[in-house]
């Protein structure tokens, strides 16, 4: 096969690349530049953004023998997940802007381009499985390293694209067996740390990113019960179940930690009260990616939230176009925004992103 | 099989200037050094200066050998700067073409950051210099430019510049010229005898020679301050042990160029002809960029053409997925290609601008070459567009 290996700069991508290599496929290695201010030189890894990043997928593809080339998205990533960061902020929602990249960029603009080149498959280094079963329908699995897995952020590709997607470390037993065989292929990145941070963000300020883009607008803090409690400086800053940085000057009546319930961006307003006020029992998920095919019936099965939560027992429907979660116990500090994926087993069965969470 | 289509990047070494390289190798001593041995090293780059110097109808003493193109550029724009802005504090204005090498540009607009007024000067769509610009700016601040640099042929899109007339104007000023002429020489006859401009910048890799050699041909009494200090070589203009190996290579790169010139000129714009015949009738909506070569106001030895709806970067890897050796032709910021500030100089618009390929022959290129563009064009072309609408950014409306 003609594969398009997408590498990051980093340790991961680079092996995954290596190991497309090894069975036999014909591989060119792609970095996209997907920031505008690529310019700056940034020391430490965020995995795709820095003209460090760009000269150490270079390397790897060196080291590997493989052709090398940059493709510039940057104004697609700019159009889709910076402007979808921005504007769920401002709607008072918490965006998971790596499960868009994966949407807007890596499993579309990036994967179409490729076919349109003449690629079969474009290989990354997720870690995550695919199978294709008897039925000839290929499914999404967790990876056998339960610590990396990234299933819960690949869900949202869907099924059709998993035919043109490859992911050689979702059989890895650990990270250190990437870095170990890294290492061992000589490529540089063996010890290049994993990145963690946004990479559209420059110095890893979200805060500061958002009052740029967003602009300062103070507002009121406001209890359950509508009393103002304190002032904020924009209700973007704010997610829900966030305890920290409430700059609330006087303690609660009762002395218990406040935490943010709910950011309404009609009134500008934050409210906060007690931990127990964030339990959530279900929810109603939009923009529905399913696997399986849709059901009016009760599924059960597991549901993850965010990016390396604990998957919580559950059950769901289809319901009026969108999905309807009933949670078998109750979850804390849920936020409008993040992803929903349900898992029969490892196997993904649906994706969702929450649009409203019920409390009890 | 490769079809190597590069040549303005970097060309072939002359299997008889590696050769010769490789003879002065073998041998030890520094030019700069008393003793037998540095004197016959000494003997080696001044009979390699002499030498260049016929190639170009200059002096032996106006060349200065320098580390290649980018810094005989260096030296040029901001030694004159310095010189001429040094004894005349008014002189504050450098005149550059817009469509100059980024060797060229970069120190012009690095100067602006140390008190120079940078006038890039606008060209005409086919790429050539508007001289009315440069007459128009030369009236109004003749006393106060320090130098102006015009490029003796466009490296993108293959423009011969018209320097005799910017020579005379900026002379009839007071004011000296600088030309890069780092892709014409060796392609076109380039005769300081039959051109008074007073510096110009050539480069050995790209005739055959080593990289890593260059040198800057300035004339006698034009001053000079130096970018690099140090021991003193090349009349302190430029410091730095003098390179016998290079100079041998570069001399002999250009003594074979300039005699194969009459021929080479004519073989090579006969298989650019065919190349831009082919692609024209082959992609219809193709747009060949720089003068028709019936103007005879093109380098002979490339064809920059741009495609609509095409991603440069797609081009790039289908030609080479196909054995075909090109080159966008326009610098890189991080690996990315940028739109050629050359194009939007032209008037292209940025999108446009990002579909560009340029094709350059050279010694080895053969008619198989350009056969092997023309089979690959056509399909190249058709899934660039594809994976361009794939790939484009949804516009917004309103």
């Amino acid at each position: 096969m003609r594969v398009l290996a997408a590498l990051s700069g980093g340790v991961d991508s680079a092996v995954a690349a290596a190991r497309a290599v090894d069975a036999g496929h014909d591989v060119v290695g792609v970095h996209m530049a997907l920031s505008r201010s690529r310019a700056e030189h940034r020391t430490g890894s965020r995995g795709c953004c820095t003209i460090e990043d760009a000269s150490d997928a270079r390397r790897s593809a060196d080291v590997l023998g493989i052709g090398y080339y940059v493709w510039d998205l940057s104004e697609r990533f700019e159009e889709t997940v910076v402007a979808d960061f921005l504007s769920e902020y401002a709607a008072g929602r918490t965006p998971n802007p790596c499960v868009r990249c994966n949407e807007h960029i890596k499993f579309s603009a990036l994967l179409d381009k490729a076919t349109a080149l003449g690629f079969d498959a474009v290989c990354t280094g997720h870690y995550a499985r695919v199978e294709l079963p008897e039925d000839g329908r290929r499914s999404l699995h967790r990876a056998r390293d339960a610590a990396k897995d990234q299933s819960y952020v690949l869900a949202v590709m869907g099924p059709e694209r998993l035919a043109r997607a490859m992911f050689p470390l979702g059989t890895v037993a650990t990270k250190d067996d990437v870095r170990a065989e890294a290492a061992a292929r000589g490529l540089p990145v063996s010890a290049k740390p994993d990145s963690y941070d946004l990479c559209f963000v420059a110095d890893g300020d979200t805060q500061g990113f958002l009052r740029e883009r967003l602009g300062s607008t103070p507002g009121d803090v406001v209890d359950a019960d509508g009393a103002v409690v304190g002032r904020h400086d924009g209700a973007w800053a704010f997610t829900v179940g966030q305890r920290k940085g409430l700059g609330l000057g006087r303690p609660a009546a009762d002395g218990r930690p406040r935490y943010v319930l709910d950011v309404r961006p009609a009134t500008n307003s934050v409210v906060v009260g007690a931990a127990e006020l964030l339990s959530v029992t279900g929810l109603r998920g939009a923009d529905v990616v399913w696997f399986d095919p849709p059901s009016a019936g009760w599924t059960a099965g597991e549901v993850q939230l965010r990016a390396h939560g604990t998957p919580v027992p559950a059950r769901w429907r289809a319901a009026d176009g969108g999905l309807e979660v009933r949670l078998d116990r109750p979850v804390r500090g849920l936020a409008a925004g993040q992803s929903a994926v349900g898992y029969l087993g490892d196997r993904v069965a649906v994706q969702a992103t929450i649009d409203e969470v019920e409390r009890r | 099989m490769t079809h190597y289509l590069d040549h303005a990047a970097t060309t072939p070494v002359h299997p008889l200037v590696a050769e010769a390289m490789v003879a002065e190798l073998a041998r030890v001593g520094n030019p700069s050094s008393v003793h037998a041995p540095g004197r016959a090293a000494r003997r080696a780059v001044e009979e390699s200066r002499e030498r260049l110097a016929a190639t170009l109808g200059a002096r032996p003493s106006e060349v200065v050998w320098t580390s290649g193109g980018t810094e005989a550029d260096n030296l040029a724009v901001k030694g004159l700067w310095w010189a001429r802005h040094g004894a005349d504090p008014r002189r504050i204005r450098v005149l550059v073409s817009a469509v100059e090498h980024h060797a060229v540009l970069d120190p012009a607009r690095w100067l602006a950051t140390q008190g120079a007024d940078v006038v890039e000067l606008p060209v005409h769509p086919d790429g050539a210099l508007d001289l009315d610009a440069l007459a128009a700016e030369l009236s109004e601040h003749g006393d106060r430019v320090a130098l102006v640099s015009v490029m003796w042929a466009n490296n993108e899109i293959g423009t011969v510049q018209p320097l005799a007339e910017v020579v005379e104007l900026a002379h009839a000023h007071g004011v000296p010229v600088h030309t890069d002429a780092v892709q014409a020489f060796g392609h076109l006859p380039v005769d300081l005898r039959a051109i008074a401009v007073d510096a110009v910048t050539i480069s050995a890799h790209k005739l055959g020679g080593p990289v890593g050699v260059g040198a800057l041909v300035a004339r006698r009494g034009l001053e000079l301050v130096p970018v690099l200090h140090g021991g003193g070589q090349e009349r302190s203009v430029r410091s730095g042990t003098l390179d016998a190996v290079g100079s041998v290579g570069m001399a002999l790169a250009a003594e074979l160029a300039v005699a194969d010139l009459p021929s080479e000129a004519v073989r090579l714009a006969a298989l650019r002809d065919a190349l831009v015949d082919g692609a024209r009738r082959l992609v219809p909506d193709a747009v060949l960029r720089g003068p028709e070569p019936s103007t005879g106001r093109r380098l002979p030895h490339s064809a920059h053409l741009t495609f609509p709806g095409c991603e440069g970067d797609s081009l790039l890897y289908l030609m080479d997925s196909r054995g075909v050796a090109c080159s966008t032709g326009s610098a890189c910021a991080a690996g990315v290609p940028q739109p050629s500030h050359v194009l939007l100089a032209c008037g292209v618009d940025e999108a446009d601008a990002r579909g560009a390929l340029r094709f350059s022959l050279g010694r080895t290129s053969t008619a198989q070459d350009v056969e092997a563009v023309l089979a690959a064009l056509p399909e190249v072309v058709a899934r660039a567009k594809a994976a361009g609408l794939a790939s484009a950014p949804a516009r917004r409306v309103g």
